[in-house]
């Protein structure tokens, strides 16, 4: 018996250690779920001392690095800073003319969530931190960062970078905490895509891609939409980015599905800083509704300046319109020069005065050499005429019949008027 | 010429380390395998801690402790992952045992047969990966992309072998 172990001690050392790591494998697998801890004590226990060993050397690395490259983009590499400014200032300016623009739909919007009573979470709380470490391994998307309970922070609260969504943290040491990313085949999401409003659950693969593949064919599908948090996995509240549709193709895997590849709106491989999300709250918060407020003036600012634009625009287009057909009676008279009358006194104009163009008078017909019943002037006003009486001209065509006993007296055709030689025009101002 | 024996082989070419060496080179090898794929995202595809494994293995030529080696390593790295704690840790441990037993064997200094057992163990170790996650933990969107792990396979080789002169540096004959 003594030779046997001897002789395969190898191979049983080997059995024993693999044996004994398998039953921990089933039972890290088989235990029970306990909430709030994605681990059981004593794995946490064995995680925290391996992370304990470790960050506090790539806290120090990343420090070195980090301090580097800050003394080095702070104070050497200065160069296009005040350019860098200026952009910044003129994006400031951009952004809150969006702000203004998009404040009295939020407004109102707040006002009938409250109105119909919508649950609606809004950050509240945020917690910066710094990537200081990885797995080391492209088979678990997990980061290290440099806060964990000491500042608050607990499982399951959302990561995010100001782009995008980022993960949650899945397990808190005192001093340093893990981030799963939502690239993880492990980790999963509640989106919503953003012009459809297809409601969808998002997760990682171990490639390291992030897709959609609980969502049949549909047409209204495209790529570049844009995705959203849905709110409905309790972790990330509703409308944060999370990335566009990439590509969309029959999932071999998960028949009749799609995989709906998305590109994340953060870059998950290159993470610097990222802000944990610690509390939430139904209202918006004081700084949201300063800024909601402040939107809300500008965008009414920009109502009465508009309005004001538009009246003085009304008020210049009727100048420049009677501008014009001041010009045109010019022309016409222009081209007209008979029309022009030589008697008519010259008036000087005055010293600074705007030189005072004046109006010829309208055109008056020649006289008539045959006139007859449409000849301008010949008519006689309707209140002098009676009905059934016949004019000067009818009288001349027809015989006249006879009138009854009744009849209002005949009206006297009056003699047609000469047309009087045209008079000058007062001069207009 | 006198031939030599089996014994005489592994009595002649058996190596000892320091045991700082021993202690802080596999952690360094985590160390680094956790840190660089921070600044250098691509760095996650190499598997240093194996490429530690698999010299020490190889130079102290004892299955045990190529196992116990293995073990340890693939430990630690599972603990700063998300993985059930035992999924590298088993997966090293076979290959410390089976790379010791190799460099038994062969000679094992040769830069070619560095080449060939970084290069071969590489791609045993996604095997054995594949096989516990997917057979053992029974992860069912867990593959084995081929060209994904020859590539890592290749960049693990060219990686090795410097590491492997560097650390040949620190070997005591007994």
């Amino acid at each position: 018996m003594e030779s046997f172990f001897v002789r395969f001690k190898n191979v049983l050392v080997l059995v024993a250690i693999l044996l004994a790591q398998t039953i921990g494998l089933a039972i890290q697998v088989r235990r029970p779920i306990e909430s709030g801890t994605p681990d059981s004590h004593q794995v946490t226990l064995i995680r925290y001392w391996v992370a304990a060993a470790v960050t506090p050397f790539e806290r120090f690395f990343h420090a070195i690095g980090y301090n580097t490259r800050n003394a080095w983009s702070n104070y050497v590499n200065l160069r296009g800073v005040h350019q860098q400014n200026q952009d910044l200032q003129q994006e400031i300016a951009r952004l809150r003319l969006e702000q203004a623009a998009f404040a009295e739909d939020a407004i109102q919007g707040h006002r009938l969530q409250a109105l119909l009573a919508f649950q609606q979470n809004y950050i509240a709380s945020t917690v910066a931190a710094q990537v200081i470490g990885t797995s080391g391994t492209d088979l678990s998307r997990l980061i290290y960062i440099d806060k964990g309970a000491d500042y608050g922070l607990k499982p399951d609260m959302a990561v995010i970078t100001p782009d995008g969504i980022v993960g949650k943290i899945r397990d808190v040491f005192p001093r340093t905490a893990q981030v799963l990313l939502i690239s993880d085949q492990t980790s999963g999401a509640g989106v919503l895509l953003a012009s459809t409003r297809i409601l969808a659950i998002l997760h990682g693969s171990s490639t390291g891609r992030v897709q959609i593949t609980n969502l049949t064919a549909d047409s209204r599908i495209k790529p570049g939409e844009t995705v959203l948090t849905s709110g409905g996995d309790q972790i990330f509240p509703r409308g944060l980015p999370v990335g566009t549709i990439e590509s969309i193709a029959p999932d071999p895997d998960h028949q009749p599905y799609t995989a709906i590849r998305i590109k994340p709106a953060a870059n998950l491989s290159q993470l610097e800083e990222v802000l944990i999300i610690t509390g939430t709250k139904s209202t918006l918060p004081l700084a949201a509704q300063k800024d909601l407020a402040a939107g809300a003036s500008t965008a009414q600012a920009q109502a009465a300046a508009q309005a004001a634009l538009k009246a003085k625009a009304a008020a210049d287009a009727e100048a420049a319109a009677e501008a014009t057909a001041r010009s045109a009676a010019e022309v016409l008279s222009d081209r007209l020069p008979s029309l022009h009358d030589p008697n008519a006194p010259a008036t000087p104009a005055a010293p600074g005065a705007n030189p005072i163009v004046p109006i010829s008078p309208a055109p008056r017909p020649l006289p008539t050499l045959h006139p007859d019943r449409y000849t301008p002037g010949d008519t006689p006003p309707a209140s002098s005429l009676t009905p059934g009486a016949r004019t000067h001209y009818e009288n001349n065509a027809a015989p006249t019949p006879a009138l009854p006993d009744n009849a209002p007296p005949r009206v006297v055709q009056k003699p047609r008027q000469t047309p009087q030689p045209a008079t000058p025009a007062e001069p207009q101002n | 010429m006198r031939n030599r024996s089996y014994t005489s082989r592994r009595e002649l070419e058996q190596h000892t380390f320091s045991p700082a060496v021993t202690l802080l080179v596999p952690l360094l090898a985590i160390l680094l395998q956790s840190f660089l794929p921070k600044p250098f995202p691509r760095f996650a595809i190499l598997d240093l801690p194996l490429i530690v494994v698999l010299f020490f293995a190889v130079s102290r030529r004892s299955p045990i402790a190529g196992t116990l080696t293995g073990a340890i390593v693939g430990l630690l790295q599972d603990a700063l992952t998300n993985q059930p704690i035992g999924v590298n840790g088993m997966a090293k441990s076979a290959i410390g045992y089976i790379a010791a037993s190799i460099g038994l064997q062969v000679d094992v200094e040769s830069p070619l047969t560095r080449i060939v057992i970084t290069f071969g163990f590489s791609l045993v170790n996604s095997v054995l990966l594949f096989l516990i996650d997917h057979r053992l933990l029974g992860l069912p969107d867990f593959h084995l992309l081929w060209g994904h792990e020859l590539l890592r396979a290749c960049a693990n080789t060219v990686v090795a072998i410097p590491i492997f002169f560097l650390l040949d540096r620190s070997k005591r004959r007994d």
